[in-house]
């Protein structure tokens, strides 16, 4: 069931190789659309009331010495995220229609290839499997940054390789050494832990979480961060994203934006959190400054910037942040709106390059400096715009506000003195309040990054959307174009015409009406409906999400034993803050 | 000693076809002079099939032969003769056409007749079938003398092969200094071996390792032990013996520069197996850990260190791909060391640090042989009247051949992502045990420089493969052709093919070095002086401290 998540998109793309050229995007639309109905199928049969329970689990032996399977399952936060890469597939290939005149096959051959490996990282229950996929990633992204994208394209290509590759094999040195751990602990019948050598995902989180102490933990922690948080990206390592974001091309910084920055995510939430939930709660404070730096300094940022896609680049690493943060929060609210928030941007963020890909496609210019007051001319446009850009913002009623408003919230309550009731007697541990080492004060500072949000996204809207009409002088005619523009962008836009790949794309604007065509709005109209229906009903999400959620805090703050006698008080599981005493009341009211 | 010779059956076959290869390369038929090198593969091939049947402990059979006595590491020789024989079969197609190209142009023109005196085509193959005889004969040494003339009989014939590899007077200057480097090295370990002696009172390399678990390891053996290291760092060109390595590569043809990221590399690391191995891994804080002695440890370590970073970071600079691809063999060649100091661990592939050498020798192997295939597939178009051989070499050359050069630029960006160890391929299954047994032998630090390493070699590999794949020919890029041999393309291709399909069957392959990576000193064959061979698992268990160690 879930290999074929995998299997189509690859077999797609070697269709595309293998036939003619002129075939190649129609084919590539069928292989994405035949893999979302696909996927549809698996969202059907999957028991979304066992949503903490690993289903369509199959397993096929591959290097028993290494202990190494491919191994499939899927919870019900996987399913989301899949349906989110199969959501963003067709509409990638829509929007790529006319952009891509050159080398069209290798393109969409890659953009396949992406695909499975996308779906591949979320189905993945062996963490060699998960590991292939998610540097896989790499190489397909690579190639579409470096040949599609503007003028930079070469070294933000680079630079988005290097990033993440070493960040990542230092991230496989940590799960290597999990994978050693197990292997020293004595055999375990009922668990299936420890004795010889495996990368079981689920093997593994009992034994790391179970058996490890906290400086074990906090080393493997800081190895997964390296390669999680570059990924995703939190603040000191995000540098690579706005460049490549920029350089790529439409599609490409759509599926960066939606499917590959949520790898970072669900690895912190998987393996962060799975894996070394002592330590998690030990480093959380650290990772949400991390996360609230990026906010407000991805934020500011974004206030200064003229390039649009720029602009809505490091408005990703602010989002990001906010999604770590409900993470970092490690209660109900927190993570389950940092898992909403993973798929949300994924669908506004998504949306907003495809708008301004649109625009691109039309004025080849991103700058607010150039263009300005598009509403007149392109009105459908301009409506899309708004509309995610308010989703983006977090207005009530939008899908963005629900995550947002969960991730603060969670931060909010996520704090000891609070919940332990230390301030006083146990009775001022204030009802909702959850343990945690955050606090009103991260929710705080946090929150003026959504002001900040509100402030640039709505300025940008402001010029580019509304205001006097402004369009670059002589975009009608081509010749003119590379002359009539002093500064940079006139020569970096002579300079893509010499390269070639972009070359190709810029001619593609004569055919395109000044407005939408019914192809672009159809390849919007889903990512509206969408953030819609999340932001006006989001309950059946919640309830997805809820029974994993509750397993993941339930793992990082394990339930007093006279409450559940089955579950053991495992050695390795120190209370890191030391608090562990007075737990019994606040546990009841923090549920 | 006479037994020993039942041991030998590959080398002697491989011997055979060396006199054969060396008359029919000078027969005045051309139909005869084409077949050498065909013959020269059947010998390859006979020889890989005697070392599957005839080699005891073998990957088919028993581990112990009573009658023959015994190598010193026993379970590594026959997955290493087998892994030196299929990496030389896919050798041996990309040195076509390496010698004798003007001469056989010559007649062939009809301007002349067959000069014999002026052909090298049988010394060439010969010499290239004696170097994997005598790599073949390291693998089974239990001598230090043996261990020597084996070395020596491996290196010998590359010093030749280099200088006649070209008529360009760079591979003659190549050819001389690797020659005298090569002396110097071959000089360092003989006065290891020397002094290993002077220690020991003994070169049999199964009565040193007793010598040294019986009475320890006297000063005089450990500096036999580590000047014989440094001299063997030459042979696998690490830091600081790695000087000559990229002027030598870059000079000869690029079919002999893939032999000699192999053949040398890999005649060291099995020595250095086998020397290492007499004092063993069974030393540490409380005197009976799983780790070399310390002095040999540190060595290792500093070593593996710098030969990894120095490797890489020197190969970041380079604008020669064959330079380039000479300082990445000296990366991998820290790499591997890392293996060797992490040591057999419990004997479990995932913990066994020799297992992960051996895999990693035969993923190494098989995929730098791709990447100097790609550069011997395509060569510039003569310009008039010119009569050099006309190789490409700087990177910028490799633009776009993906699109000119179908078969030799995919050959080039699938090796050489997977020399980058990017997974699924052949690379990152050979980098994972190397990661995993280092990890289990508690040398974590020197796993993030391995991981660091990993990332600073992305710089150039991606050059590798981004110029290939992503780039336009330069416009004034001289004009390239495909060169008139297919069968480099072939060796590319089973390359790039090996380096795709071996890593999804690389299941077999890791059992096999698993068996192969069991340190197993000494196994005296007395446990099994009874007549019925006893299966692989009996004999395991036969061994205390082998399968004891979980």
């Amino acid at each position: 069931m879930l290999a074929s998540l995998i299997l189509i998109p690859l077999a797609v793309a070697l269709a595309i190789v293998v036939l003619p050229a002129a075939s190649a995007r129609a084919t590539a639309l069928l292989g994405t659309l035949a893999a979302a109905a696909m996927t549809v199928v698996a969202l059907v049969q999957f028991d979304w009331t066992q949503g903490a329970v690993m289903q369509f689990l199959a397993s096929v032996p591959w290097l028993p010495s290494l202990g190494i399977s491919l191994s499939f399952g899927a919870d019900s936060v996987s399913m989301l995220l899949i349906a989110l890469a199969a959501l963003l597939g067709p509409i990638c290939v829509l929007a790529s229609w006319t952009a891509i005149t050159e080398r069209v096959k290798t393109y969409y051959a890659w953009l396949l290839i992406l695909q499975a490996a996308m779906v591949g990282v979320f189905v993945a229950r062996d963490l060699i499997f998960f590991y292939i996929c998610f540097e896989f990633t790499l190489v397909p992204m690579y190639v579409l940054i470096s040949l599609y994208g503007s003028t930079n394209r070469k070294r933000a290509a680079t630079t988005f390789f290097l990033y993440t590759f070493t960040g990542s094999v230092i991230a496989l040195a940590g799960l290597a050494y999990v994978a050693w751990f197990n292997s020293t602990l004595p055999f375990d019948q009922m668990t299936g832990v420890g004795g010889s050598w495996t990368f079981d995902i689920s093997t593994l989180q009992t034994a790391a979480s179970n058996h490890m102490n906290l400086a074990q933990q906090s080393m493997v922690l800081l190895a997964l961060l390296c390669g999680f948080a570059v990924k995703v990206p939190l603040f000191p390592v995000h540098t690579w994203l706005p460049l490549a974001h920029t350089e790529a091309p439409t599609a490409g910084s759509v599926i960066l934006a939606g499917v590959l920055l949520k790898l970072g995510t669900y690895g912190i939430f998987r393996f962060g959190i799975g894996y070394t939930p002592d330590a998690f709660v030990a480093f959380a404070p650290y990772i949400a400054v991390l996360c609230i730096i990026g906010i407000l300094y991805g934020g500011l940022i974004c206030w200064v910037q003229t390039d649009v896609k720029k602009l809505v680049a490091y408005s990703s690493v602010a989002h990001l942040g906010f999604c770590v943060l409900g993470l970092a929060a490690l209660n109900h609210a927190g993570i389950q709106g940092s898992i909403l928030y993973m798929i949300n941007h994924g669908l506004s963020t998504g949306a907003l390059f495809l708008l301004i890909g649109f625009m691109y496609e039309r004025y080849h210019t991103r700058s607010m400096k150039e263009v300005g007051g598009l509403a007149a001319k392109m009105p459908v446009w301009a409506t899309f715009m708004v509309f995610f850009v308010m989703a983006s913002v977090g207005l009530p009623g939008l899908n963005g506000f629900v995550s947002e408003f969960l991730c603060m919230l969670g931060t909010f309550q996520a704090s000891d003195s609070w919940s332990l009731g230390l301030w006083g007697s146990e009775k001022a541990a204030t009802i909702g309040a959850t343990r945690g080492n955050l606090g009103p004060w991260y929710a705080a500072v946090a929150s003026t990054g959504v002001i900040i949000a509100a402030m640039y996204l709505l300025i940008m809207v402001g010029k580019v959307v509304f205001g006097p009409l402004k369009e670059p002088g002589g975009h009608d005619s081509h010749g003119s174009h590379g002359g009539s523009h002093g500064g940079s962008h006139g020569g970096s836009h002579g300079g893509s015409h010499g390269s070639n790949g972009h070359g190709a794309a810029a001619h593609g604007h004569s055919h395109l009406p000044a407005d939408l065509t019914a192809r672009e709005i159809t390849a919007l109209m889903p990512l509206a409906i969408a953030c819609l229906v999340f932001g006006l009903y989001p309950t059946p999400l919640f309830q997805a999400l809820k029974a994993p959620v509750n397993e993941a805090i339930a793992h990082v703050y394990p339930p007093p034993q006279l409450e559940t006698p089955g579950t053991e008080n495992q050695p390795g599981r120190n209370d890191p803050t030391g608090l562990i005493g007075s737990v019994g009341t606040a546990q009841e009211v923090s549920r | 000693m006479i037994e020993r010779l039942a041991y030998l059956w590959p080398e002697i076959a491989l011997f055979a076809t060396t006199c054969i290869v060396m008359v029919l390369g000078l027969s005045r038929s051309f139909a005869v002079r084409k077949a050498t090198a065909g013959v020269a593969g059947l010998g390859l091939l006979v020889a890989l099939y005697l070392a599957i049947t005839t080699t005891p402990g073998t990957v088919g059979g028993p581990l112990v032969d009573a009658k023959h006595g015994q190598s010193f590491l026993p379970t590594m020789v026959p997955f290493a003769k087998c892994l030196i024989c299929i990496v030389a079969l896919i050798l041996l197609p990309l040195l076509a056409g390496t010698v004798d190209r003007a001469e056989e142009a010559r007649v062939a023109s009809g301007r002349g007749v067959f000069n014999p005196l002026r052909s090298n085509r049988a010394e060439f193959y010969s010499f290239f079938l004696f170097s994997i005889t005598g790599l073949l004969l390291v693998a089974s040494a239990d001598d230090l003398i043996w261990l020597f003339l084996a070395l020596e009989l491996t290196s010998l014939p590359t010093y030749v092969m280099v200088a006649i590899s070209s008529s360009r007077h760079r591979a003659q200057e190549a050819g001389v200094k690797y020659f005298f480097l090569g002396a110097l090295g071959a000089a360092m370990f003989l006065y290891g071996f020397a002094l290993l002696y002077g220690a020991t009172g003994t070169t049999n390399l199964n009565k040193i390792y007793d010598i040294f678990t019986a009475s320890g390891i006297s000063t005089l053996g450990m500096l036999g032990l580590l000047i014989t290291l440094f001299g063997l760092f030459f042979k696998i060109a690490a830091v600081p013996m790695h000087f000559y390595t990229a002027d030598v590569y870059q000079g000869a043809a690029p079919g002999v520069s893939a032999m000699l990221a192999f053949v040398p590399k890999t005649a060291g690391f099995l020595a250095i197996l086998l020397i290492v191995g007499t004092v063993g891994w069974r030393f540490g804080p409380e005197g009976a850990g799983t780790s070399l002695p310390e002095p040999v440890r540190i060595t290792l370590w500093v070593v593996a260190a710098l030969t990894m970073t120095i490797g890489n970071t020197l190969a970041v600079m380079q604008s020669s791909a064959k330079r380039m691809l000479a300082y990445s063999s000296i990366a991998h060649s820290g790499y591997m060391l890392v293996g060797v100091i992490a040591g057999p661990g419990d004997a479990s592939f995932s913990n066994n640090g020799i297992a992960a050498v051996l895999f990693y020798l035969l993923a190494y192997g098989v995929m730098n042989v791709g990447c100097f295939a790609a550069l011997a597939a395509i060569e510039r178009k003569p310009k008039a009247g010119e009569d050099e051989v006309r190789e490409i070499d700087h990177v910028d050359d490799l633009r776009g051949i993906c699109r000119s050069h179908p078969v030799a630029g995919w050959t080039m960006v699938i090796c050489a992502l997977s020399l980058l160890g990017l997974p699924p391929l052949l690379g990152f299954f050979g980098k994972l045990p190397l990661f995993t047994s280092a990890v289990s032998a508690g040398e974590i630090p020197l796993v993030i420089v391995l991981g660091l390493n990993s990332a600073i070699a992305a710089f150039y590999y991606l050059r590798l493969m981004a110029l290939p794949l992503l780039e336009e020919a330069h416009p004034r890029a001289e004009a390239t052709e495909d060169a008139p041999f297919a069968a480099r393309r072939v060796a590319g291709l089973v390359s790039a093919g090996g380096v795709v399909l071996l890593a999804v069957l690389a299941g077999q392959l890791m059992t096999q070095s698993e068996i192969a990576g069991r340190y197993m000193p000494q196994y005296k064959p007395a446990a099994a002086a009874e007549q019925s061979q006893p299966s692989l698992m009996d004999a395991l268990q036969a061994v205390p401290g082998v399968t004891g160690g979980r």
